[in-house]
């Protein structure tokens, strides 16, 4: 996934203040549509979705697959957003502070619920400063080598990392980046501590693995998939309950051998807290029309992904979801020792 | 002839009339970031990228990628004219073309750059057409261990930038790469140098140290004598460059091209080294004109933008035939590439020709594009120098300020143009240059990457750099090309303390 990175501090600061001036103007402009009760007109104005990663990223592009036909449910117009910066904090605490009226929503992934086992001085807290919306897709992770690594399955794998846990590199695209926890969740469940490489993003990690620099990595199907189905790197698994369609030879971690090791970069929407119940309940239900559009399934299907269940696309499915997360991720974090500030 | 039939693809799919559309309005807003200070391809395609999701996926990439080159192209114009570079490749052109332009050439320097970047442009898409995939295949031979060794031979290279000793320029490399090491350790996290700046832990940004050496520090020094540089200026000689001239741009074209269509190749910043090694290159080959180098060399500004254009180019084939990125503005392409609903990767070729020869042939078409915007432009551009100059700098300083402070609307980044401005002052009245240290800046962040991931790797064993072929024979030009540079001013020294004992 994205990771800060020297590179793209120009981007980044344009998105950023653009995105924030256009925040300041929604909350600022929030006076004449008020915070009360009185909610039915909502949305007179234009919604901003914020993503808090880099344009053209996979949570970008799955955010703009969505606000389309979620704009159409909700009867107004969705202009999205790129807040970037530090693993996606900036983005997270500039909506966390929005004027808590309906028209400031973000999009984010798993970084929500590992942010604050990372970063120090967040200045928002997950569960305290959002109001969930509802879980948008889980983007399967694969389990990927060089392709002359000596390993052939899992098993395999798990078996070689212990035996040469002196000798075998691990890459990741940078701290606090899904690759990152990926590998930190791979180490817990074969009980090992490897040595860790990061990279500045998962495009150089890659090119290393597909060089024969590195041994293996963690990465998303969205990365990954095309390296995969060419041959260029060897694939172990996906991290996920069921095979993706994209990679139906690949077998799961359960299948593999390896349950411990599930992990998916789950996408959900947040709004700011004190966000009137019933327009998080319009903004949930447009949510569930988006996602049973056959459009974005057939774009979250070229991803390697697919929408999650309508069940699943509600506040109250989307809280347990973080909270269960925010817990194990605190674990393998602390446990590993790892801060990104 | 399969070779034939893949351009015929390519060109049949680039000339449709929305392609050379959109590939034109790439050039042009390519064209016009590179202009501006402060704007670099990477944030305009961050900006557009959104646009292009509604367009067929070849128009939207095409579009993309002429940005990118035309943003290459168009950073030697401001270069040459008012010495400020936008990117750090035209820091190099700076360096020549700005003291042509001082001498009256600036339309023969804007030409100079201007031609060879068409040839290397064309050049290096035929080396795209034809040789791709298997460059792509030697390019991932580069490990960290052959990246560090490669980047410490540009630094040691690059002491050829400098007009004086070679002791002052390895000094300016040393003090450029301690300003790289400002901001977060990507390793551990650690913030570096900020004290206690929320704006530093991001690093200095490129722009800011570029504006502030090359254009302020400039500006300062004119100020200096006044007088004498609005006579200098106001004296265009020709806007085309003289028969001579063109014959001395041939060889350096060439040179660059080769030099920087190999350097491209590889992903992990090649891209950076291309301009300044072929000046290096040039100033070492021409024996005749060396001390001309600095002073107005038509070979240091034709090569280092052939070099520059030629690896823009190929910049491309780590993308294209292997879907790895080699530079932030790949990195948003393969963005678009997803959102289009291909997976990039090495099927790309197979599964999508007609995107992948489309795409190609549009890098000619674009470069023919840039030369008919850029040649007619010349003229326009040489008559800005006629401006008083006390009417010119307060613009300059003000064009730049607005650049830098749109970079992150951010006032911090315009204080870094007036602190590095100073410096810059005080380094020239040193005898000390700025472009060593702006090289130095640039490749210190990539020097420490790969030397720590190669020791990483290897479990801190440094004899990896030695061990590993590539690394290796780089480390030896890197020993040979220093000690070509610092034996004449050891010899010159020991000299004068011969002679002062003597006496």
């Amino acid at each position: 996934m994205t990771t800060t990175s020297r590179y793209w501090t120009a981007v980044r600061m344009i998105a950023a203040i653009g995105a924030a001036s256009l925040v300041a103007a929604c909350s600022g402009g929030a006076g004449n549509t008020g915070t009360g009760a009185d909610t039915g007109g909502y949305p007179d104005q234009n919604i901003t979705f914020v993503v808090p990663f880099s344009a053209g990223g996979p949570t970008d592009t799955v955010t703009r697959m969505i606000a389309e036909p979620m704009a159409a449910k909700l009867g107004g117009k969705i202009v999205v957003q790129n807040v970037e910066g530090a693993g996606g904090t900036v983005g997270a605490g500039e909506v966390a502070r929005a004027e808590p009226d309906g028209y400031t929503v973000l999009m984010h992934h798993i970084g929500m619920s590992t942010a604050p086992s990372l970063y120090r001085d967040l200045g928002y807290q997950p569960l305290e400063s959002f109001e969930t919306v509802g879980l948008v897709t889980e983007v399967p992770m694969t389990v990927v080598a060089r392709k002359d690594f000596e390993p052939a399955t899992l098993q395999d794998l798990v078996t070689y990392v212990k035996a040469n846990a002196g000798k075998v590199t691990l890459a990741n695209a940078g701290i606090g980046a899904a690759s990152h926890l990926c590998g930190l969740l791979f180490q817990t469940a074969a009980g090992v501590k490897l040595q860790e490489v990061p990279y500045e993003g998962t495009g150089p990690a890659l090119t290393d693995l597909v060089g024969g620099q590195v041994d293996f990595m963690c990465d998303q199907t969205t990365n990954t998939s095309g390296q995969i189905s060419a041959s260029e790197v060897k694939a172990y698994a996906v991290t996920t309950p069921e095979r993706v369609k994209s990679l139906p030879d690949l077998p799961t971690t359960t299948e593999a051998g390896l349950p411990q090791l599930q992990v998916s970069v789950w996408h959900g929407l947040y709004v700011p807290k004190g966000t009137p119940q019933d327009i998080v309940q319009k903004l949930s239900e447009a949510l569930k029309a988006a996602l049973a559009d056959q459009k974005v399934v057939d774009q979250m299907a070229k991803l390697g992904t697919t929408p999650v269940p309508a069940e699943s696309a509600t506040p109250q499915a989307h809280r347990t979801k973080l909270q269960e997360q925010l817990g194990t991720w605190a674990k393998v974090i602390t446990d590993a020792g790892v801060k990104a500030s | 002839m399969e070779l034939l039939d893949n351009l015929a693809l390519g060109f049949s799919t680039a000339f449709l009339l929305q392609n050379v559309l959109y590939c034109f309005v790439g050039v042009l807003l390519g064209t016009a970031v590179g202009v501006l200070p402060g704007i670099g391809p990477t944030a305009t395609v961050a900006m557009l990228l959104p646009i292009t999701f509604s367009f067929e996926p070849v128009t939207a990439l095409i579009m993309l990628a002429g940005i990118y080159y035309g943003a290459q192209y168009g950073g030697s114009t401001t270069a040459i004219l008012i010495n400020l570079p936008g990117e750090s490749s035209a820091a190099v052109t700076a360096l020549d073309g700005h003291e042509m332009a001082r001498q009256g050439r600036a339309g023969a320097a804007l030409a100079a750059a201007a031609i060879g970047s068409f040839v290397a442009g064309t050049l290096a898409t035929v080396a795209l057409a034809v040789a791709a995939p298997p460059l792509a295949r030697v390019a991932l031979r580069f490990g960290p261990a052959e990246y560090f060794s490669l980047v410490l031979l540009g630094l040691v290279v690059s002491i050829a930038l400098a007009r004086g000793t070679a002791l002052k320029a390895l000094a300016m490399i040393a003090l450029g790469v301690l300003f790289g090491t400002v901001g977060q350790d990507i390793y551990t996290g650690t913030p570096r140098f900020v004290f206690g700046q929320r704006e530093l832990y991001g690093g200095i940004d490129f722009v800011s140290v570029a504006v502030g050496m090359f254009g302020v520090a400039e500006i300062l020094r004119n100020l200096e004598h006044e007088r004498t540089r609005t006579v200098v200026v106001s004296r265009v000689n020709s806007l085309w460059p003289t028969k001579e001239d063109r014959r001395r741009m041939i060889g350096p074209i060439l040179r660059g091209t080769g030099l920087g269509a190999a350097l491209g190749v590889l992903p992990g910043g090649g891209h950076v080294l291309a301009s300044f090694t072929s000046y290096a290159v040039e100033k070492r080959v021409s024996r005749r004109r060396r001390h001309e180098f600095g002073h107005g060399a038509i070979e240091g500004v034709a090569g280092p933008e052939s070099a520059n254009n030629a690896a823009a180019q190929t910049s491309f084939i780590p993308l294209l035939t292997l879907g790895l990125p080699a530079h932030p503005v790949m990195a948003l392409m393969v963005g678009a590439f997803i959102v289009q609903g291909i997976t990039p990767g090495p099927n790309v070729i197979t599964d999508e020709p007609a995107l992948f020869w489309g795409l190609i042939a549009s890098m000619w078409i674009g470069n023919v594009l840039l030369v008919l915007l850029n040649l007619p432009l010349i003229g326009i551009w040489v008559r800005m120098l006629h401006i008083p100059y006390q009417v010119l700098f307060p613009m300059i300083i003000l064009f730049a300020a607005i650049g830098t402070y749109s970079l992150g609307f951010n006032a911090f980044d315009v204080y870094a143009v007036v602190f590095f401005g100073i410096l810059g002052y005080i380094l020239i009245k040193c005898g000390c240059e700025p472009a060593p240290l702006l090289l130095g800046f640039v490749l210190g962040p990539l020097l420490e990457e790969n030397l720590r991931r190669a020791l990483i790797i290897s479990r801190g064993d440094a004899s990896v750099f030695l061990t590993r072929p590539i690394s290796a024979v780089l480390l030896v030009l890197a020993v040979a090309a220093l000690a070509v540079a610092v034996l004449p001013t050891i010899r010159r020294r020991r000299e004068v303390v011969f002679s002062d004992e003597e006496a």
